[in-house]
């Protein structure tokens, strides 16, 4: 049983809560100004695919970021035209963008590099390092406090603390700015905001370039920390476990944090073990996978409080008198 | 007077279309600073486009406004906020799981940051309180106040703005008669302030009661400019119409008869499992109009619902002595048409008709089981169609055209549409549900007419309305709903708006 709280599941859990917790704060803001995103998916994929393309031609991580965020925003911004000015069915529109991305990804991969729609393995400067937190060799012999630092804490990615740190700076955002105020005001009732002065086409096409942004961080870290390179679909279903998270932490950025640890511990535990054995009762690994969406249609039910979704979400905005 | 400051607002040849439709045509007002304003019309009159070019909304094609003498271009609310103008709409604009603060400072912040803009509106809210009997908890979320108070927000976010020109659109449509004296006692202290107070309404009571002048407005044109204290209801309601028109209801003395509906102990859950209605009796009879007062949201609708079979219910009701099923099968609309019942839903856009469909489809709803519509197995649309022109042409629907799809029918038309499909088929109880809600004077003349003719007939009829003046002047009876309980019951001479409007507020005929 101590197995599952063992540093290297905990640490596993780490490393695969990351790009859901980027793409779950990405929904967030993104969903907190009323306009649904369910091409998350597609947007870390095309931004996985990018950052490793471009990492593996010039041989650094960092500019491979900075293409990784620069399609994620370019699909953004489609979605935004579409569901922003033309007032296009959200859903719909980011279903599109899911498709679009899964099938240029690999178009692209296979005729920029002929590895069977894969990337060239990303060797050196081409991958996110990880960083060892200050002191961590110091303090690795203390007992509890010591594995706990300098294993689990330590050595992961630049852009996993990146996601960690988004949280507060969130939340921050959120419910201590003016632009804060105006987004969660704008998801719930954009006549309001209009009938201020203030622009609703403006703020939501805002909300979706960050969530832009923080979807093509997400893709980064898989193709180019978490993995080396891109490989087909390596998204795996992420850009949903985020969705289900953040219906989980009813759209609040602290709670999603709890969320994708969770989601993302579940799939250490599915990583790590191909069944669960608890005194007897063995759990195959598909039911922990599953699990996920299980927890999502139980919070949705209604079981363990309720989750409301911004008033206006998915509603594009038509002036009334 | 006029000669010393120039008017507050002025507008000089306004003009707007929507396509074919012209719905402001060459319109000039002018509004003295420090003066009550009312704008009347019907429904569709131009009243609202007229306001919301004021304020930004839409753009006039010809026409200029000039805002204390100096010409002003609004092109976007930001221009109006600007102006001085603020605008208190007729379907609030606030955010409900804000707190009242947010709500006034949201668009109106000092900064990037968000704490000292709330510190300072806390401050400046409570002095707009102390100087206009405008009291609100700046910490309480909208959706845990009433609508009065919501009201009252509004109003604070105006003036927090800064606004000296405020524009109520329909301000007294939710409030109790006691929320809505204290409504004009604020907009009294507003004007002792010299801001300059523009009053939406279609309401001829609350216009002669407040403002200082008033403009009447009829399809797009401003038909008229007057001083309040030289005109009266009458002459209004002929301007406002362009015609002659019966603000009493003519109606003889009714001759109640065999009880028809009878209700005992029905208490209504909503599907949070919130008790809407705890325990009501009430009894109509042949012959007789009762009528349900009360302030929206006290259980009227749930009542209504359960009666016409849209809502699951617990108790005792009877139709003619036989017992009515309020759960489960058997308690379907269908069901109580079989039975004798018709009903004219509260919200003709949603219960009473399907927009798209065409008048003749609309027609057959709920009765499109009658063999006098079927052909073998189809339906005969043939007959349908002619017998939907026919009940146009005796309902005045405008125009009578059977193959044109509901949402092309003005609001009066719709109504009228509906409550030509419930009372021909000649029930023996008739559910009505905020007959005139939207329903332009002429229009609502004709539905009460045709509401007290079925009457006469020897229909019982259970009316449900927020309208005060229409309880009063169709029932022959009235109940006062308030809480999901009956305060209590009254006849209509025997009684005022004073005494409905206390039982309204949950305040019991005893105590009061």
């Amino acid at each position: 049983m101590m197995d599952f709280i063992a540093i290297p599941v905990l640490d596993s859990a780490i490393r695969l809560s990351t790009p859901l917790l980027l793409a779950c704060l990405a929904g967030l803001f993104s969903e907190r100004a009323g306009v649904y995103d369910i091409g998350l998916e597609g947007k870390m994929l095309m931004a996985a695919f990018f950052s490793a393309a471009v990492a593996a031609v010039t041989g650094s991580a960092w500019l491979g970021l900075l293409a990784g965020i620069a399609a994620s925003m370019v699909l953004a911004a489609i979605h935004g035209v579409a569901a922003i000015t033309f007032r296009g069915n959200q859903l719909i529109s980011g279903v599109a963008i899911n498709f679009l991305a899964a099938g240029l990804s690999l178009l692209i991969a296979q005729h920029w590099f002929q590895q069977g729609g894969r990337t060239p393995s990303l060797i050196g400067g081409g991958r996110f390092a990880p960083i060892d937190l200050p002191l961590a060799q110091t303090l690795a012999p203390v007992p509890v406090i010591g594995p706990i630092y300098s294993d689990l804490l330590s050595g992961h990615s630049a852009l996993a603390y990146l996601a960690f740190l988004a949280v507060p700076a969130s939340w921050w955002v959120l419910y201590r700015t003016r632009f804060g105020l105006r987004l969660r005001a704008v998801g719930e009732n954009p006549a309001a905001v209009d009938t201020a002065g203030v622009s609703v086409v403006g703020l939501r096409f805002a909300a979706v370039m960050i969530c832009g942004i923080l979807c093509g961080v997400a893709g980064a870290y898989l193709a180019t920390a978490l993995q080396a390179g891109f490989v087909k679909d390596m998204t795996a279903g992420r850009g949903y476990i985020a969705l289900a998270a953040l219906i989980f932490a009813k759209w609040r950025p602290w709670q999603a944090m709890w969320a994708c640890l969770l989601f993302g511990y579940l799939q250490a535990v599915a990583l790590w073990y191909q069944k669960i054995d608890i005194w007897g009762l063995v759990i195959p690994v598909q039911a922990i996978d599953a699990l996920p969406y299980v927890l999502t249609v139980v919070i949705l039910a209604g079981f363990v409080g309720k989750a409301i979704p911004p008033r206006a979400g998915g509603e594009p905005y038509v002036k009334e008198r | 007077m006029t000669g010393i400051s120039p008017p507050a607002i002025e507008l000089r040849g306004i003009s707007k279309a929507f396509g074919p439709v012209q719905a402001n045509k060459d319109i000039s007002i002018q509004v003295r600073p420090g003066t009550i304003h009312g704008i009347i019309g019907e429904n569709g009159a131009g009243k609202s486009t007229l306001m919301s070019i004021l304020y930004g909304f839409y753009k006039a094609d010809k026409g200029d406004i000039f805002i204390n003498g100096r010409k002003t271009e609004i092109h976007d609310s930001q221009a109006a906020i600007a102006a001085g103008i603020g605008m208190v709409f007729q379907h609030f604009k606030l955010v409900e799981n804000f707190t009242v603060l947010e709500n006034v400072v949201l668009g109106a912040e000092d900064g990037r940051l968000l704490r000292p803009s709330l510190a300072k509106a806390r401050r400046i809210l409570a002095d707009l309180a102390r100087e206009y009997e405008l009291n609100v908890d700046p910490d309480a979320r909208i959706d845990q106040i009433g609508v009065g108070m919501q009201q009252r927000v509004e109003i604070l976010k105006a003036l927090y703005r800064r606004a000296d020109i405020l524009i109520l659109d329909e301000p007294t449509g939710v409030l109790t008669p006691a929320e809505a004296d204290h409504l004009f006692r604020i907009l009294d202290n507003l004007r002792a302030e010299g801001k300059t107070i523009i009053l939406i309404t279609h309401k001829l009571r609350e216009i002669m009661e407040t403002t200082d002048t008033v403009s009447v407005m009829r399809r797009g044109e401003m038909t008229a400019t007057v001083k309040t204290s030289e005109t009266s209801p009458d002459e209004l309601a002929e301007l406002m119409v362009g015609r002659k028109v019966l603000l009493q209801i003519d109606k003889a003395p009714a001759h109640p008869g065999r009880t028809v509906l009878e209700v005992r102990g029905l208490h209504v859950r909503d599907h949070q499992g919130v008790e809407r209605v705890k325990g009501i009796d009430l009894t109509v009879r042949a012959g007789e109009i009762l009528g349900i007062a009360g302030v929206a949201g006290n259980g009227q609708s749930e009542l209504l619902e359960v009666l016409g079979g849209m809502r699951s219910g617990a108790g005792t009701v009877l139709l003619n002595g036989t017992a009515l099923a309020l759960d489960g099968r058997g308690a379907d609309g269908q069901a109580r048409r079989a039975a004798g019942i018709a009903h004219v839903p509260e919200d003709r856009q949603r219960e009473g008709l399907i927009m798209e469909f065409h008048a003749w489809e609309n027609v057959a709803f709920g009765y499109h089981h009658d063999p006098a519509y079927q052909r073998g197995l189809l339906m005969d649309n043939a007959a349908l169609i002619r017998d939907t022109e026919a009940k146009m042409k005796k309902f005045d629907v405008r125009p009578p055209a059977p193959a044109l799809a509901a949402r092309n029918f003005s609001g009066g038309n719709q109504q009228k549409i509906v409550v030509a499909r419930e009372i021909e088929r000649n029930p023996d109880l008739l559910l009505v549900g905020q007959p005139t809600r939207g329903v332009d004077i002429g229009a609502i003349e004709f539905i009460h007419k045709q509401i007290v003719a079925l009457r006469d007939q020897g229909a019982a009829i259970l009316l449900v309305s927020v309208e005060l003046d229409e309880i009063l002047s169709l029932s022959d009876r009235i109940a006062v709903m308030f809480d999901g309980r009956i305060m209590g019951e009254r006849l209509p001479d025997q009684t005022d708006e004073q005494e409905l409007g206390l039982l309204m507020a949950g305040v019991s005929g005893e105590a009061a």
